[in-house]
Formats: structure tokens, C-alpha cells, sequence
């Protein structure tokens, strides 16, 4: 039970709104100490892990330069531009068309995408361009929103597509977990029943992106009326 | 042997960020920029000689960037940008071309998981195959870089400093994921998940078949929302709960269960702050006031569709 003593660290200092990097940090050293870990050994835990686990940051660094180059120069006002020549498109739906084609290529086990290399440059100024021209200039709270909502798209596409390629990190996971076990799984067996699930967040983002579009007509109405 | 290596980039953004670090050090407007600078320092050095340094002594790095960053001492410098009617004016002149460089990193990744993994002479190969995904990236983005510079004609320091904008940002939340990886880690090793599958066990009346299924969706979600990782979750719950109660006292599908399970941790990953890559990072890197907007607009998404796992899994698991 001692051990769980991590997880409360961490739950009370997010209710705090303690410094989120000090509170993970003090809840690993906790637990390794209540484990009987010495705390040199937690250090060359943590150093290890953070060496090994680089990946994560590396594709958000290595697209910062060419983003903010390109934003200098003027992208996501070009994509702004692009959008208002479509009458039909709203911030609801370039939502959604980018967790089709998020779904679709990553289910097809092709990386594409990424909050740094697509929802920042080019999904977010698309969807807010497109929500400009049909209800006007938009307050701070609306464009964080639209935001918020493509970053949701980003995740939802990305999670919800990738268990139906069979070479992907989770399904050799699971596979390599029931052999351990002496279990024979088949990767297909596993890649075909995550395709409902992918259907069914295809769908789910579809009434999100609806209820998008609607909050904005909504709020645009108020300030009409206002 | 691989011609370019996940170590190469590694090696290439650490660079950039001790780049960082240097512009920070000369900049004298940044009250904190000492601070700063020996933050972006350090995690440089992280990244160029991490493979080669001793762990305890990058533990020690991590403990003093955590204690940099909690004390409020690393601040942005301002960097020098263009105002918006500049923009508008260059979006103007290079219209469309602009997405050009933009769109050669999702080309190179579909190149790079077509092509890149075969490409080889005398058993040197092009890439490393095992990494091939994340070097795909990093390849499309030197080639973007490239491509950019060509098109706007800007002298590559413009592209450094926006870079350092855009980092500096993203500020210190950009190492949270790798922390709460480390975490996880840490977590795994001194045993916790064993102690909450026990937990689940004794609380719960998990001979009744549908009880089992529940407790393990359930289980996949809260614990990937402590880990903030379902892959690290998988494995204690479908270890605690899944295998022992739905495949062997129950007699339930592995496969399915398995399958459907690691998308109800999915939806655990979408409403935790633990999953710091996916719900934090780009809270700073859109500039959102609320630090949770990103779960805010996930929420009736994960709730939606862990309802749909979870009757799934209930329907299908003791049937096919």
C-alpha cells in the first residue's frame, strides 16, 4: 500500500497546481525511496529512462525551426487566405477532415501529422480562417477553443487509427506480452478489433466537430444580438 | 551499421538547443537569463552526450532543470519576430508555395516507411530500421528546413532565432514527457501496479463474468491515467486482472480483450495531465490560457468512446 504513496504526490500537488514537473519528479523519488531504492539509484533510474525516453521530444524540436520560418514568412496567414475561398468550409470540418486523414494514414502505418508539424502551422489557422469568414472576428476564448479542438483531433486520429496497422508499437507489445505468458494471440485477430472502436471515434469526432460549429454560430449570434 | 542514426539527430536538435542557450546568455534584456541558459544547457547536453553520459549523473541534470523550472527561473527571451502586415505582405508574394516545405515532412514519412527501411549497400544501411518512424521525422524536417530556406531566401540564423522562439515557448514543459516516462519507470520497478490489480481483486465480486470485464476496462483507464502511458498499463492490468479473471477463470478471447482494453487505456490517455506530450506541449505550443483546454475538449470524446469499448468488449469478449 506504501507504494501507491506516489500517486497521491501526484494526485494533491495537481489540485495544488504545484509545479508539474516538481511534483512528478518528488513522486518518483518517493516511491523509489518507500521501495527501499537508495536515492542515487532513483537518480540513475531517472537518467536513464530520460536518456532512453529523448524520442518523444525529438520530432517537436527538430520541426521548430522550420515552422517558425515559415511562420515568419507568413504561413498560417496564407492558409487563412486559402480557406476563405471555400464557401463550404467550416472549423468544425477541417477538424474532422484531419482526423479522417490522420485515421487513414496512420491506420495504413504512416506517421503524418503532429501538434508541431501540422495542428500549430497549418489544421488550427485553417479551421480558425474558416471560422472568421462565416461568423467574423473571433474572441481569444473561441480561437483557444477551435484550438483545443484540433489538438483534440490530433490525439483522437492518432490513438483511435493506429491499432489496425499490425507493426505498430502496441499491438507488438501486446503480442510479445502473450507469448511471455505462452498465450498465442494473432496481431490480426487484435488490428481487426480495433477498427469499430476506430469507426466509432471517427463518429464521435464528427458530433464534436458538429457541436464546434454550432457553439461558434451560437456565440456569434450573441454578440449580433448584443 | 546505419548511415543516419536516431543518435544523429539527437545529436543535431541538442545542438540547437545549446544554440538556444547561447542566444539566452548574450541577451541581456532576459532578467533570468543566466537561469535560463543553463537550463537549455543542460538539456542540450542531454540530448548530444546522453548515450554516452553515466545515468546518475543525467538523474542529477533532470533533479536541477526541475528545480530551475520550479523556482520560476526559466523566463523567454524575447525574440525579434515579423509583425502581421509583414506577414501578410510575404504570404502575399510566395502564396502557395509556402506550404511546399510544410508538406515535404508527411512525404518523406510515407517515402521513409515505404523505402527508407530497404535502402542498403554492403550491409551499410540508409537508416536505422528499428527507429524508422521517428528518424522519418527528423529527416523531413532537415529537408523542409532546406527547402524553406531556398524558398524565403532567409539567411539560416532567421531560422535559428524562430526556432528559439517557438522553443523557448514551449519552455520547460517541453521535458515533461520525458520525465513522466522516467516516472513510469520508476513506478514499474518498485511494484505499484501489482499493488493496485490486488486492490482491484479484493474490492470487487470478479466471478461474475461481466464484473471482470468492467474491472479491466476501468482498471485500463484509471491506471493509464496514473502512468499517463497505456503501453506501461497494458501489462500490469492485463498481467492483474485481464489474463487471470477474463482469459482463464472466464474463458474469454485474448485477442479482443486485449485489443479493446489498450483502447480503453487510450481513452484514460486523453483526460490525464500525465500524458504530457499529447495534452500539455501543445497547450504552450498553441498559446491556450487554460492549461487544460486540450482534456477539456477530449472529455466527452473519452467519455463517448470508453462507454462504446466497454460494451463492446462486454458483448464480444465471451462470445467470439
Amino acid at each position: 500500500m506504501i507504494k501507491l504513496i506516489g500517486i497521491l504526490v501526484i494526485g494533491v500537488g495537481f489540485a495544488l497546481r504545484f509545479n508539474t514537473l516538481l511534483v512528478v519528479v518528488v513522486a518518483g523519488v518517493v516511491t523509489g525511496l518507500v521501495s527501499g531504492i537508495s536515492f542515487n539509484a532513483i537518480m540513475a533510474e531517472f537518467g536513464r529512462l530520460f536518456v532512453l525516453d529523448r524520442y518523444m521530444t525529438l520530432p517537436i524540436v527538430m520541426m521548430l525551426p522550420v515552422v517558425g520560418l515559415l511562420e515568419r514568412y507568413g504561413l498560417r496567414e496564407r492558409a487563412e487566405t486559402l480557406i476563405r475561398r471555400s464557401s463550404a468550409a467550416t472549423a468544425g470540418r477541417v477538424i474532422l477532415l484531419y482526423t479522417a486523414v490522420r485515421q487513414a494514414s496512420i491506420a495504413l502505418g504512416v506517421n503524418v501529422g503532429g501538434h508541431a508539424g501540422a495542428v500549430r502551422p497549418l489544421i488550427a489557422p485553417l479551421a480558425e480562417g474558416a471560422a472568421r469568414v462565416r461568423h467574423g472576428e473571433l474572441s481569444k476564448r473561441m480561437v483557444d477553443w477551435i484550438r483545443a479542438n484540433a489538438a483534440a483531433a490530433e490525439n483522437v486520429g492518432n490513438f483511435f487509427g493506429e491499432d489496425i496497422f499490425i507493426a505498430v508499437g502496441s499491438i507488438l507489445l501486446m503480442k510479445a506480452f502473450f507469448a511471455g505468458l505462452g498465450i498465442e494471440v494473432s496481431s490480426w485477430a487484435m488490428a481487426l478489433w480495433g477498427i469499430p472502436t476506430a469507426l466509432a471515434a471517427f463518429a464521435v469526432m464528427g458530433w464534436r466537430a458538429h457541436a464546434l460549429d454550432r457553439r461558434l454560430a451560437g456565440e456569434a449570434a450573441r454578440r449580433r444580438d448584443a | 551499421m546505419s548511415l543516419i542514426s536516431l543518435n544523429s539527430f539527437y545529436i543535431l536538435a541538442g545542438a540547437f538547443m545549446m544554440a538556444t542557450a547561447l542566444r539566452v546568455a548574450l541577451d541581456r534584456g532576459n532578467p533570468r537569463r543566466s537561469t535560463t541558459a543553463l537550463f537549455w544547457g543542460l538539456l542540450g547536453a542531454s540530448f548530444v552526450f546522453g548515450s554516452s553520459l553515466n545515468p546518475v549523473i543525467v538523474g542529477y541534470g533532470v533533479l536541477g532543470m526541475t528545480v530551475l523550472a520550479a523556482t520560476g527561473r526559466v523566463g523567454a527571451s524575447r525574440e525579434r519576430t515579423t509583425g502581421r502586415e509583414e506577414r501578410l505582405r510575404s504570404a502575399e508574394r510566395l502564396r502557395d508555395r509556402l506550404f511546399r516545405p510544410a508538406l515535404l515532412v508527411p512525404v518523406t514519412a510515407i517515402a521513409g516507411s515505404l523505402f527508407f527501411g530497404r535502402i542498403h549497400w554492403h550491409g551499410i544501411s540508409l537508416v536505422d530500421s528499428a527507429n524508422l518512424s521517428v528518424t522519418s521525422v527528423g529527416i523531413g524536417a532537415v529537408l523542409a528546413l532546406l527547402a524553406g530556406l531556398r524558398l524565403t531566401r532567409a539567411p539560416a540564423l532567421v531560422a535559428m532565432g524562430e526556432g528559439s522562439r517557438l522553443l523557448q515557448a514551449v519552455g520547460w514543459a517541453l521535458i515533461l514527457p520525458q520525465a513522466l516516462a522516467a516516472l513510469g519507470g520508476l513506478f514499474a520497478q518498485a511494484g505499484v501496479g501489482a499493488v493496485v490489480a490486488g486492490l482491484v481483486e479484493q474490492a470487487l465480486p470478479t466471478q461474475h463474468a461481466w464484473v471482470a470485464v468492467a474491472a479491466y476496462c476501468v482498471g485500463m483507464m484509471l491506471f493509464t491515467m496514473c502512468m499517463g502511458n497505456a503501453l506501461a498499463a497494458f501489462a500490469v492490468v492485463t498481467g492483474g486482472i485481464g489474463v487471470p479473471l477474463i482469459v482463464h477463470a472466464h474463458g474469454g478471447n485474448p485477442a479482443i480483450m486485449a485489443a479493446i482494453g489498450m483502447l480503453s487505456g487510450y481513452c484514460g490517455t486523453l483526460l490525464t495531465p500525465m500524458a504530457a506530450n499529447f495534452n500539455l506541449v501543445p497547450v504552450m505550443l498553441l498559446d491556450l490560457d487554460d492549461k487544460n483546454a486540450v482534456i477539456r475538449a477530449q472529455a466527452p470524446v473519452a467519455a463517448a468512446l470508453f462507454s462504446f469499448n466497454l460494451l463492446l468488449m462486454e458483448f464480444c469478449v465471451y462470445r467470439f
